[in-house]
């Protein structure tokens, strides 16, 4: 699935959500289903800098296309994280670094973009895109 | 008679909403609010009487000036420093700590000893110990007990001819801890230490008096006590103020100037470089006027009514653990609900319109020491009620439910 539909399809299963406590009751139930990162991955060096709970994040090039995994040591991120990877895991560096982050306001986490916001979910897509901007240029 | 709802009037912010809600505002400690008095100094000064201050013959300018030097006797006063300029207004604690820091950069050498107490914000650590890299002094740390508390024998320990300075914050930004500044006075100056103490958390709970506390040093913020961001107090005792070269060069600071020489202002001019925050100054004592009408004596008796009520309620909360047990605490409360991260409590109690601090509170030594990455803090002040008590037992009720 492209990347867009994917998105699309995570903004319909928030949109049937009448209020926030259901919308963060999702999403800490996708931060528990998150596949957890392979322990030699949750070094320093995949740290997240400027969240206040700790995110790591991995990338690896299979087949042309990233996989990432990702950890955290809150749950409420670990669901963010969780959205983040359904949406760019398994695709293409160029449609990752093409790919619009939009969908993130529509589903209610507007409010997490926000450069106040301690748990990083701008460096968390930062993160994810820079590590598509290296496979891309590695592929080239 | 103190009438909390009658209070509450006075802080137009608390009518708000937050996500649907009504604000419940528990991060005093991180700032507190502003009532309509000194909203009110702000806007009279923007609308009236904005000029530079100290220079002009205009009668805007003397306006101003006279209203910001009476701000600066309403401080002297409310502290009791025993001369107006001992009191240095200043950008804040932050800034009054690097103002002393600098000065104290051409009083040490190498082999003198600064101590600083193991429970302070990193405000109160990294000026010290870029003081000491600079000057090849060493710094130690007077070490606490697991309930946050000071211990008192190991600093007489630390104690010698060799320290030259003690900081110490009058209370802890992340635990609440009173420490007994008193004490940590007289056994500094009996080995001839200079002492600062940070008030930042103390001054919207207690009224310090700098002669009967005999400190040399002490800094606050005016934002902490229901004043605007940007303005603080630096006291000094006059000797020492004397002996500390200026820490910035400008305007208003100098006495005369020419290519060869410049001959500094006296004391308080010569650390306040610059146009200063005029509005700002004039807020501060706004501020202090409408705490001192309320009265901290029953502000203390008030909050510290709020802190045992809080204290005995979030307890009754299963696998919830409170950080910072001090016998002699203030109105902050440090927990985490055991297998949860506070960043997660944080979050869904801003959802519903509560706001508290999550985080290592900028004293992450502390956090290390108790093995944690943070903690959630609810810091009351006099306007917060028993009620928004309950709104937070509840809230952190809920939130474990949905994290568990």
């Amino acid at each position: 699935m492209q990347i867009e539909e994917i998105q699309n399809e995570i903004i319909d299963e928030f949109s049937m959500f009448d209020d926030w406590q259901e919308r963060y009751q999702y999403m800490i139930d996708l931060g528990k289903s998150l596949p957890l990162i392979d322990a030699q991955y949750k070094t320093d060096n995949n740290l997240i800098k400027g969240c206040q709970s700790k995110v790591w994040v991995h990338a690896d090039l299979v087949d042309n296309k990233i996989i990432f995994t990702a950890d955290s040591d809150a749950i409420i991120t670990k669901g963010i994280i969780a959205i983040l990877i359904r949406s760019f895991s398994n695709q293409e560096p160029k449609n990752i670094i093409s790919a619009k982050t939009d969908f993130i306001d529509e589903i209610g986490l507007k409010d997490h973009l926000s450069p106040t916001r301690a748990n990083g979910l701008v460096s968390m897509i930062k993160q994810i895109k820079m590590y598509a901007i290296a496979y891309q240029t590695q592929l080239n | 008679m103190f009438n909390v709802e009658k209070i509450r009037k006075d802080f137009p912010i608390l009518q708000r909403e937050v996500n649907g809600k009504a604000l419940i505002y528990l991060d005093n400690a991180a700032t507190s609010q502003t009532p309509q008095q000194v909203i009110d100094a702000i806007v009279d000064y923007y609308t009236h009487y904005n000029a530079n201050i100290h220079r002009g013959v205009h009668t805007l300018s003397q306006e101003a000036t006279d209203k910001y030097e009476a701000a600066r006797l309403t401080v002297q006063k409310h502290f009791n420093a025993k001369e107006a300029h001992e009191i240095i207004l200043t950008a804040g604690t932050t800034h009054g700590i690097n103002l002393v820091a600098h000065g104290f950069a051409s009083i040490l050498t190498k082999g003198d000893e600064v101590l600083v107490s193991a429970l302070e914000h990193h405000s109160n650590i990294v000026p010290w110990q870029m003081l000491c890299e600079k000057t090849g002094a060493t710094l130690k740390v007077i070490p606490m007990n697991t309930d946050g508390e000071l211990i008192m024998a190991d600093y007489n320990q630390l104690l010698s001819e060799k320290t030259k300075l003690v900081f110490v914050n009058h209370i802890s930004n992340a635990l609440g801890t009173i420490n007994p500044i008193e004490e940590i006075i007289t056994k500094a100056h009996q080995v001839g230490a200079a002492v600062l103490v940070d008030g930042a958390q103390a001054c919207p709970h207690i009224k310090a008096d700098m002669q009967a506390l005999d400190v040399d040093f002490y800094v606050v913020s005016a934002h902490k006590m229901c004043g605007p961001t940007g303005v603080g107090m630096l006291y000094g005792k006059e000797e020492w103020l004397n002996k500390l070269p200026p820490y910035q060069g400008g305007g208003e600071m100098i006495a005369e100037v020419s290519f060869e020489k410049t001959t500094y202002a006296g004391l308080p001019h010569k650390f306040e470089a610059g146009t200063p925050n005029i509005c700002g100054g004039i807020a501060f004592g706004a501020a202090i006027d409408y705490m001192n009408t309320i009265g901290f004596e029953a502000i203390d008796k008030y909050e510290h009514e709020l802190l045992e009520y809080a204290t005995a309620e979030l307890l009754k909360i299963e696998n919830l653990k409170i950080f910072g047990t001090a016998k002699n605490k203030t109105s902050v409360i440090s927990f985490n609900l055991e297998g949860i991260h506070p960043y997660d409590i944080g979050t869904l109690l801003d959802k519903m319109g509560i706001a508290v601090r999550t985080g290592h509170h900028c004293a992450q030594p502390i956090m290390s020491f108790f093995n944690i990455p943070g903690t959630v803090r609810a810091s009351f002040a006099f306007y917060n009620t028993k009620a928004e008590v309950d709104a937070l037992v509840s809230g952190v009720k809920t939130a474990q439910r949905m994290l568990a």
